[in-house]
């Protein structure tokens, strides 16, 4: 992606110690992080062992093999930070745009502020909120949505008594990850070149043609990396989860009973402080799990990126 | 903020306009509809009770669609096309609102009840019913976010700049690949990995805020990574080509040309990073340990931290005093947003310091 | 620049910690070393039963009161967590739900002198309470029988004739029950199973086949929360919501009577106290290692069978003669009078009767 600025780096004779000084320590640090990635890989591997190759029924809830006792968590973790992607996206694009070319500066600048602060309320204080305020404020529309919407099978019933339910959980989830996601948008929703805009305004567009044309192009690698760091969140939140979550060993996509299925994160919050021998190592093996998930999106994730040229102004 | 100054050019007041509060009517009118049909629906007994929340929200869709048609038959698809995204944009900046501001009401006015100058000048040994304080998980909060930060930046940042301005090849998609992997690790992994690297060395019976911080730092890396990656990409190459033109070695024009350029948008970065750790707990629980007394070593001795001291507080909430507790779970938190608000404050005082003068 | 920007962060902080750290104002015992006649000092770190978090913490305080040179750390983390740390050597005491399994006994214990082996002290025992959230019912009459039924699914609405023919005179509604229950590992979840599995084998079972008493809580019924605050919130918050909980947590909840015998008890700490004194002890064990196997069908007069008894885990006699000095004092204080009396009144548990007290207390004086 940096070609340009390659070419400009090869043409050059001498090669000055500042500059190689400099470079060195950039590759330094970028193999510290493989270093410590493939350091958590090999722990996560090595504790995960004795769990995946275990004997049937040493394992706990009576799976007959490891596969068979992760897969509902898989599923969980899964469904769940999609419910909550579904919804924060939009939301966080949308906020990001309000505060980046729809509100008066001033107000957009108070709002970015607050936006940003909400990012650091501590995952036990969106559980503590989960718990008193949402599930019970949810609960009644959940019950009206099973009766109204109970042929539908998300909303099937019987309802949840407490309003504890995955629903519930993917909420508390993208409000969670909707600053993260809003901030990064944000930014580089302001990063585009004003003359791209105001080019597009001047031949008549509207402001959301304008918008569609100049910003959403320039943004689009941005947005992506807004949308994967929401997921890998989402999808790794613990405490949160583990408080505001019904959970069970189950896989349905029901979305409103009050047996949902787990996460892994919240799993191993759930069953790590009591567990002993195999069950510690079948929670960490389940970590394991979903590091290679995570693996798996992000993958994905780059190979739809990749399909579209990226607008970098490094390029 | 280039809309409002660039709101009067982009009306042609050539074509058909919707008269001035025309808006405003529409909504109040859609309201108004779905609540009479919400309350005929209560009337006629289909529904339990009268639903403002559903007739609020099924009247904010009429609204929608509603100006739509209006503008359209009036102004033409265009200009309705954008009027539309305008509101909808609108709602859902206000839908994905409420639960944020119910989250910092409930947070403010549950907090504030134990907010008072014992909560700063105390810890919490020796003391069982009411009062006590965080002081010794503040410390230790700031220390080991501190240390977790001066870990993750330096790489975090150089990593970021090895992307953008050296990286090719092999190694620099990889190492973007796993940045990316690294996100996804969970928090609680994170605090396995580094208690069982530290008790690897110094045997089981190891805690420490030090450790705390490790951990945090597997969390707070690809964070910084990903965020000033996003935002050093965005700085246009005519600036480094100028510098270039000039004569000026490749490291300084990253320094004096890349870096300052993108700082705001870099400080948000770090500040974000570090935001998204602070409050992290599940890795605290098993690495830093739990104690009620003061401790300002950071490699030796379990380390209170904030977020835990919230956890605990709540959890352990029971009995005569649990009240008490409860309140000072909540005063914790508030304290913990109060902090992160002055970090941020701080970080944008330096920038705006530090930065150049842009266009915007 | 960008050092700079991170320099002045880092004064920034570095200022603010110094600022708050003029030490704590409750800390820095000074004064109270002259009053007190205690030697001991050094730090005691335990981690274990979240249970026994509020009477730790009450212990705790009383003890560094009168030990001013002594920390003691309890991390509430869980039983299991506890056990395995102590045993690894990572605390010097655990507190636990359930005492060390033979397996476990016959390892090694990283933490103690050679060839001495943990032991398991009661120290604190609290009643488990059937709390419901019912409009106008109240004290509402259950049998092991029909509690089996509630938390298995098999009665699923509140006027069910098996609850009803229990509650003469008591008008039930029509709505179905809403089970609540621990979504996490507990052993609160552990001894409620096990006072099911032992009194209604027939109700409590899948299938026909009985279910064995264990930390999870074993059917899909109802919703599963966190902790006990976690299910005290969801019976405060939920109408027609039912769950097991420690009496601890269950202020302010309505609490149903237990059928034991033939007759109805309502909770009582010396009830729960009296059951567990009346219990014999686990055979096979060490002299001082006291290990209880709990009577669940103990019919005597105001009994109350579903109870918890949580304990310290010790080294008989510890590698570091210095943590074993302090571990006998601390236990000793845990398991004395004032401090039970203490637990009982903060913590609503029940305070070991005084026979099993006064074994506890010698046991606990052969810590070395």
């Amino acid at each position: 992606m940096t070609t340009g600025t390659a070419e400009v780096l090869r043409t050059r004779t001498r090669v000055r110690l500042g500059d190689r000084v400099f470079s060195i320590s950039t590759v330094v640090a970028g193999t510290i992080i493989l270093a410590v990635l493939a350091a958590v890989a090999i722990f996560l591997i090595l504790q995960s062992l004795p769990a995946v190759f275990a004997q049937p029924g040493t394992l706990p809830s009576d799976a007959v093999n490891f596969w068979a006792y992760v897969w509902p968590f898989v599923f969980g973790t899964l469904w769940a930070a999609f419910l909550a992607l579904i919804m924060a996206t939009p939301l966080a694009i949308g906020i990001a745009l309000f505060i980046s070319h729809y509100a008066p500066r001033r107000v957009s600048q108070v709002l970015g502020y607050i936006i940003d602060l909400l990012a650091a309320i501590p995952s036990v204080v969106f559980g503590l909120w989960g718990i008193t305020t949402l599930a019970p404020f949810v609960q009644p529309f959940y019950s009206w949505l099973t009766e109204v919407a109970g042929w539908f099978p998300l909303f099937a019933g019987p309802v949840s008594g407490t309003g504890r339910t995955i629903l519930t959980a993917a909420i508390v989830l993208a409000v969670m990850v909707i600053p993260i996601m809003t901030a990064i948008c944000r930014e580089v929703f302001l990063q585009t070149p004003r003359l791209h805009e105001e080019a597009a305004l001047a031949l008549g567009a509207t402001r959301w043609e304008m918008v569609t044309m100049a910003v959403f192009p320039f943004a689009r690698s941005g947005i992506i990396s807004a949308i994967m760091l929401g997921l890998g969140r989402a999808l790794g939140e613990t405490l949160a989860v583990a408080m505001v979550l019904s959970p069970a060993v189950i896989v349905k996509f029901a979305v409103l009973q009050a047996q949902s299925p787990n996460t892994i994160a919240a799993n191993i919050a759930l069953q790590f402080p009591e567990a002993t021998g195999l069950s510690v190592n079948a929670l960490i093996a389940s970590g394991l799990v979903l590091f290679v998930v995570t693996l798996l999106i992000n993958v994905l994730a780059r190979y739809i990126v990749s399909r579209r040229k990226t607008f970098s102004g490094a390029n | 903020m280039t809309a409002t100054t660039a709101q009067p050019t982009a009306n042609a007041f050539s074509a058909g306009i919707l008269p001035r509060g025309a808006t405003w009517a529409v909504l109040g009118g859609s309201w108004l509809v779905m609540g009479a049909v919400f309350g005929i629906f209560a009337a006629s007994g289909l529904t339990t009770g009268f639903n403002i929340v559903g007739a609020v929200f099924l009247g904010t869709v009429l609204f929608d669609v509603l100006l739509y048609l209006f503008s359209r038959r009036v102004e033409g698809p265009r200009r309705a096309k954008d009027r539309l995204i305008t509101s909808l944009v609108t709602t859902a900046f206000i839908i994905a609102l409420l639960p944020l501001i119910s989250l910092a009401w409930i947070v403010m006015s549950d907090g504030i009840a134990r907010f008072d100058p014992t909560f700063f000048t105390q810890s919490m040994r020796n003391i069982t019913g009411g009062g006590g304080g965080a002081l010794h998980a503040i410390i230790g909060t700031l220390l080991v976010t501190l240390l977790a930060a001066l870990i993750s930046v330096p790489i975090g940042l150089l990593t970021s700049i090895y992307l953008v301005e050296y990286g090719r090849g092999m190694l620099a998609r990889g190492i973007t690949f796993f940045v990316d992997v690294m996100t996804g690790i969970p928090s609680i992994v994170a605090g396995l990995f580094a208690y069982a690297l530290f008790a690897l060395f110094a045997g089981p019976a190891i805690r420490s805020g030090f450790m705390g911080s490790v951990a945090l730092s597997v969390l707070m890396i690809p964070v910084v990574v990903r965020s000033s990656e996003e935002i050093l990409r965005l700085v246009p190459n005519e600036l480094r080509e100028a510098s270039y033109a000039l004569g000026v070695p490749k490291w300084l024009t990253i320094l004096k040309i890349v870096l300052p350029t993108s700082l705001a948008g870099l400080t948000t970065g770090v500040t974000l990073a570090i935001a998204r750790v602070i409050g992290e707990t599940a890795p605290l629980l098993i690495v830093c340990g739990f104690t009620t007394s003061m401790n300002y070593d950071v490699v030796e001795d379990r380390m209170m931290t904030l977020p835990v001291f919230v956890f605990t507080q709540y959890t352990q909430a029971a009995g005569a005093d649990a009240q008490a507790a409860v309140e000072r779970a909540w005063a914790g938190a508030l304290t913990l947003i109060i902090i992160v608000m002055l970090l941020n404050l701080i970080a944008r005082l330096i920038a705006r310091a530090f930065a150049p003068k842009s266009g915007r | 620049m960008n050092s700079q920007r991170l320099g002045i962060t880092a004064a920034v902080a570095l200022t603010a910690a110094l600022a708050l750290s003029s030490c704590a104002s409750n800390e820095g015992g000074t004064t109270a070393n002259t009053t007190s006649p205690s030697n001991l000092s050094g730090t005691l770190n335990g981690i274990g039963s979240s249970a026994q978090g509020t009477a730790q913490t009450n212990w705790i305080s009383g003890f560094q009161t009168a030990n001013p040179k002594v920390t003691v750390n309890y991390d509430p983390q869980g039983s299991g967590a506890g056990r395995k740390a102590f045993i690894a050597g990572g605390a010097a005491f655990a507190g636990s739900d359930a005492a060390l399994s033979t397996t476990e006994l016959t390892g090694t214990f990283a933490g103690c002198a050679a060839g001495s082996a943990g032991i398991d002290l009661p120290v604190y025992i609290s009643p488990i309470a059937i709390a419901y959230n019912l409009d106008g019912v109240t004290g509402l009459k259950l049998d092991s029988d029909t509690i089996a039924g509630i938390f298995s699914g098999a009665i699923t609405t509140w006027n069910d004739p098996k609850i009803a023919a229990l509650n003469s005179g008591t008008t039930l509604p029509g709505a179905p029950i809403t089970v609540i229950h621990r979504s996490d590992d507990s052993g609160t979840t552990q001894n409620f199973t096990d006072y099911l599995a032992t009194n209604s084998p027939t109700v409590w079972a899948k299938n026909g086949t009985p279910v064995p008493a264990g930390q999870t809580f074993p059917f899909q019924v109802g919703d599963a929360a966190k902790g006990t605050s976690g299910v005290a919130d969801g019976v405060k918050t939920t109408k027609n919501s039912i769950t097991y909980i420690d009496e601890s947590g269950a202020t302010g909840l309505s609490l149903a009577q237990l059928k034991v015998g033939s007759s109805f008890v309502t909770l009582s700490a010396a009830g729960a106290a009296g059951v567990v004194a009346a219990s014999p002890l686990a055979s096979g064990r060490a002299a001082n290692d006291i290990a209880i196997n709990i009577n669940r069908k103990d019919t005597s007069a105001n009994a109350w069978p579903l109870v918890l008894v949580s304990y310290v885990v010790a080294c008989q006699q510890y590698k570091d003669a210095a943590t074993g000095d302090l571990v006998r004092a601390y236990v000793s204080y845990a398991v004395s009078d004032a401090a039970q009396q203490l637990a009982a009144q903060k913590a609503g548990s029940a305070p070991l009767a005084k026979d099993l007290a006064t074994k506890v207390l010698a046991a606990a004086a052969t810590i070395k």
